[in-house]
């Protein structure tokens, strides 16, 4: 599956691996949450960047107090109509993590604007479509009612705008 | 009433040009069918029985005579000259072209209209009171709300993935007519001993194969919390409702499982969470909504008309328009004209082209140009002198729209059912015409007095059967279309969810077993008290007596 990050396909650096694999000796390791959590002691040791694979029924409660440790959070979408990690999403942003948030699954290009604006970053995206349907469907709207959402270049909130004598939009860090 | 600014023009030209390409992508067969069908269904588009059916959003059911017109010419246009009005004040067509649709939604946005999530499982058109700025009961107008929650749930990033649809509705009068109880949010304005307005915010109810009343989770929330109040209520659904069965899947389900207690304890713990709980955006936003929604420059009338009072004096029939079609207006020599859409024998809700031109006519001449359409599919005039309602009446006869049976034994709320719907399982539009002849005399329809029948064609109760005094459920057996009678529902302030009579009955026999049920209770019935009145009292034993006893 190719990675997208600010609207090109970029190499992944990331590994997974599964709940019985053996831990590499070092380099970007991304673990199931539950591993995480049984299995912290050790983890916490690990030399290189650690990142999380959650379930789309995880209680993020319960992963708050890892994220200050975590480089990569991967959340799934089993099927493009499950909205469920939409929420998820927020709520880690909420919590102030603002390394990568990864979204993983069944993702269709119609769907890649409101999951930059939830704070999502990169994308493990379908063959199916090429780069051009990828970049095209990120710009559809260029404004929103919603605010607090992560906004990229051109694009604006409108009752932001509406009610502040406000600078020209400032770029979002992470959000590309 | 709101006006579009330069951001909400843009915002719908961009969504309309959105949904060109995405329309192009699926002729190209870039998008699948499957990929396609929640893309079109948040831009209205329904595949139906016979074709597509586009439903537009009538945004808290307020209309200007240039948008009733626009309407009209879509009508003409692109279908078949005629539109049908919705129980959630939506204007649905139904024989469109999907070629057609991104023009039709490109007129929509010339007249700041549009069809954005009036279908998906998303947050769908947020409905008012239909009386919203003129009835003589509300406390405010809920209709700054309702502004300011479309815009607040248009195309929200996280909540356009729910489990299932999603409603919302608001009034701001203590007689609930926008059944708020019965919407998987329904919020009820009130006022403190301080005179400060607040909500009260209710959650979880709902209709189709499992009616629920709402439960009340805050009983009265600061009007600038409500955006980030209902957000916490939206991400708690959206995280926990359920996904494995559709039919469990809307969050009067959630409430009704994990319990009221533990759902209002799980809002309160993400709402604590929110970090946009400075809302000084949301209080200033809604100031500037609210003054559009000023009142109009109303005259200073007496309340007494004598021109109106000489009119009913010497037509008769102008007089029980009057009487049955006529409103309290919350200004000394106003009232509210109720138009009804169900002539006898007509299909409830559907309005032709022509007809909708001269309400637009009207409205602009004797309505400071507005309409309305109402949750019991009429259109209304709110704002009318009552000196003028005698040239209304005159204008509207010609044109078959001035039955004077609102609120009345024809007033039938209907879904569209199997003439059109691919999802029922039986007709309802010929039993609702059954009973709209069989009560065809009004002096009849008078002497019953106010009574609500609603007639759905399936188990999804878009007729809202399960809240009608009278409810009517069409089901298949065995190929056979038969009819469930339920008795004892309403949607109001004490809303309740109405209970089967016996069993069904076959679609002939239907206008004869309301026209017992209604003769029962005209028999036992004490001075003044109506309907739903009398059911509560004596049960449904003598109704059933009334219907089974001799078969």
């Amino acid at each position: 599956m190719p990675l997208l990050k600010n609207d090109a396909f970029v190499v992944d650096t990331w590994q997974k691996i599964g709940a019985e694999d053996g831990m590499p000796e070092g380099g970007n390791v991304a673990v199931p949450f539950s591993r995480l959590k049984s299995e912290w002691d050790n983890l916490a040791k690990f030399p290189g960047q650690l990142g999380v694979v959650l379930n789309n029924n995880d209680d993020v409660d319960e992963l708050a107090h890892f994220l200050p440790h975590l480089a990569l959070v991967v959340l799934p979408f089993p099927t493009f109509n499950d909205g469920r990690s939409y929420s998820i999403a927020a709520q880690i942003r909420n919590l102030g993590y603002r390394a990568e948030l990864r979204a993983t699954g069944n993702i269709l290009p119609d769907q890649i604007q409101y999951m930059n604006q939830i704070g999502f970053n990169t994308f493990e995206v379908s063959e199916r479509f090429p780069l051009q349907a990828w970049q095209a469907a990120a710009k559809q709207m260029s404004l929103a009612y919603q605010r607090g959402l992560y906004r990229r270049a051109g694009e604006a909130e409108v009752w932001t705008e509406r009610h502040m004598e406000s600078a020209p939009w400032e770029e979002q860090p992470h959000a590309g | 009433m709101y006006r579009y600014d330069e951001f909400d023009h843009q915002f719908v030209r961009e969504r309309t040009s959105q949904f060109r390409d995405q329309a192009n992508r699926r002729l190209s067969g870039e998008l699948t069918e499957e990929e396609f069908r929640p893309l079109r269904l948040m831009n209205g588009l329904y595949l139906q029985l016979h074709a597509y059916m586009l439903r537009v959003a009538i945004p808290y059911g307020t209309l200007s005579s240039k948008q009733m017109r626009k309407l009209a010419y879509i009508a003409e246009k692109w279908d078949r000259g005629y539109g049908h009005f919705t129980t959630r004040q939506n204007i649905q067509y139904n024989w469109i072209k999907l070629d057609d649709t991104a023009d039709i939604l490109a007129a929509l946005a010339e007249v700041e209209m549009h069809a954005i999530q009036t279908s998906g499982n998303c947050i769908r058109n947020v409905t008012t009171d239909h009386w919203a700025g003129a009835a003589a009961d509300e406390i405010a107008d809920p209709r700054p709300v309702g502004e300011l929650l479309r815009q607040w749930s248009s195309l929200h990033p996280e909540f356009s993935y729910l489990p299932r649809k999603f409603k919302i509705a608001v009034t701001g009068a203590p007689n609930d007519r926008a059944a708020v109880k019965v919407h998987d949010i329904g919020l009820r304005m009130h006022k403190n001993d301080a005179g400060a307005v607040g909500w009260e915010v209710l959650v979880g109810g709902g209709q189709g194969r499992t009616p629920m009343i709402a439960v009340t989770v805050r009983d009265f929330l600061p009007e600038k919390e409500l955006v980030p109040y209902i957000e916490a209520i939206m991400r708690v659904y959206n995280l926990y409702g359920r996904r494995d069965n559709k039919y469990k899947a809307r969050i009067k389900i959630l409430v009704h499982e994990i319990g009221a207690e533990k759902f209002k304890a799980e809002v309160e713990a993400e709402y604590a969470k929110q970090p946009n709980q400075t809302t000084e955006v949301e209080a200033k936003e809604l100031e500037r909504i609210a003054a559009y929604f000023a009142p109009p420059q109303f005259e200073k009338l007496s309340r007494f008309a004598p021109a109106f009072e000489e009119a009913k004096r010497s037509n008769p029939e102008f007089a029980r328009w009057a009487r049955n079609n006529l409103a309290a207006h919350r200004v000394d020599g106003y009232t509210i004209v109720n138009i009804s859409l169900k002539p006898e024998g007509g299909i409830p809700g559907d309005a032709t082209a022509d007809q909708m031109r001269v309400m637009a006519d009207l409205a602009e001449r004797y309505s400071y140009d507005e309409l309305r359409v109402s949750h019991p599919q009429n259109i209304i005039l709110p704002h009318v002198k009552k000196e003028d309602a005698y040239a209304i009446w005159q204008t509207l006869v010609p044109v078959e729209l001035a039955t004077a049976n609102y609120g009345l034994a024809g007033d039938i709320i209907a879904c569209p059912g199997m003439d059109y719907c691919s999802l029922a399982t039986a007709r309802s539009i010929p039993i609702s015409q059954a009973i709209s002849r069989k009560f065809a005399d009004l002096d009849v329809q008078e002497k019953i007095g106010p009574v609500k029948i609603n007639i759905s064609g399936c188990i999804n109760a878009c007729g809202h059967h399960h809240v009608g005094h009278i409810g009517i459920l069409g089901l298949d057996k065995k190929g056979e279309e038969f009819y469930q009678i339920t008795l004892g529902g309403s949607s109001t302030e004490s809303a309740s969810i109405g209970s089967i009579l016996g069993p069904g009955f076959a679609g002939h026999e239907v206008a004869d077993a309301v026209e017992k049920i209604l003769s029962t209770y005209v028999d036992l019935r004490q001075p003044g008290e109506e309907f739903l009145a009398t059911y509560r009292r004596l049960g449904p034993n003598p109704f059933k007596e009334a219907l089974y006893a001799t078969a």
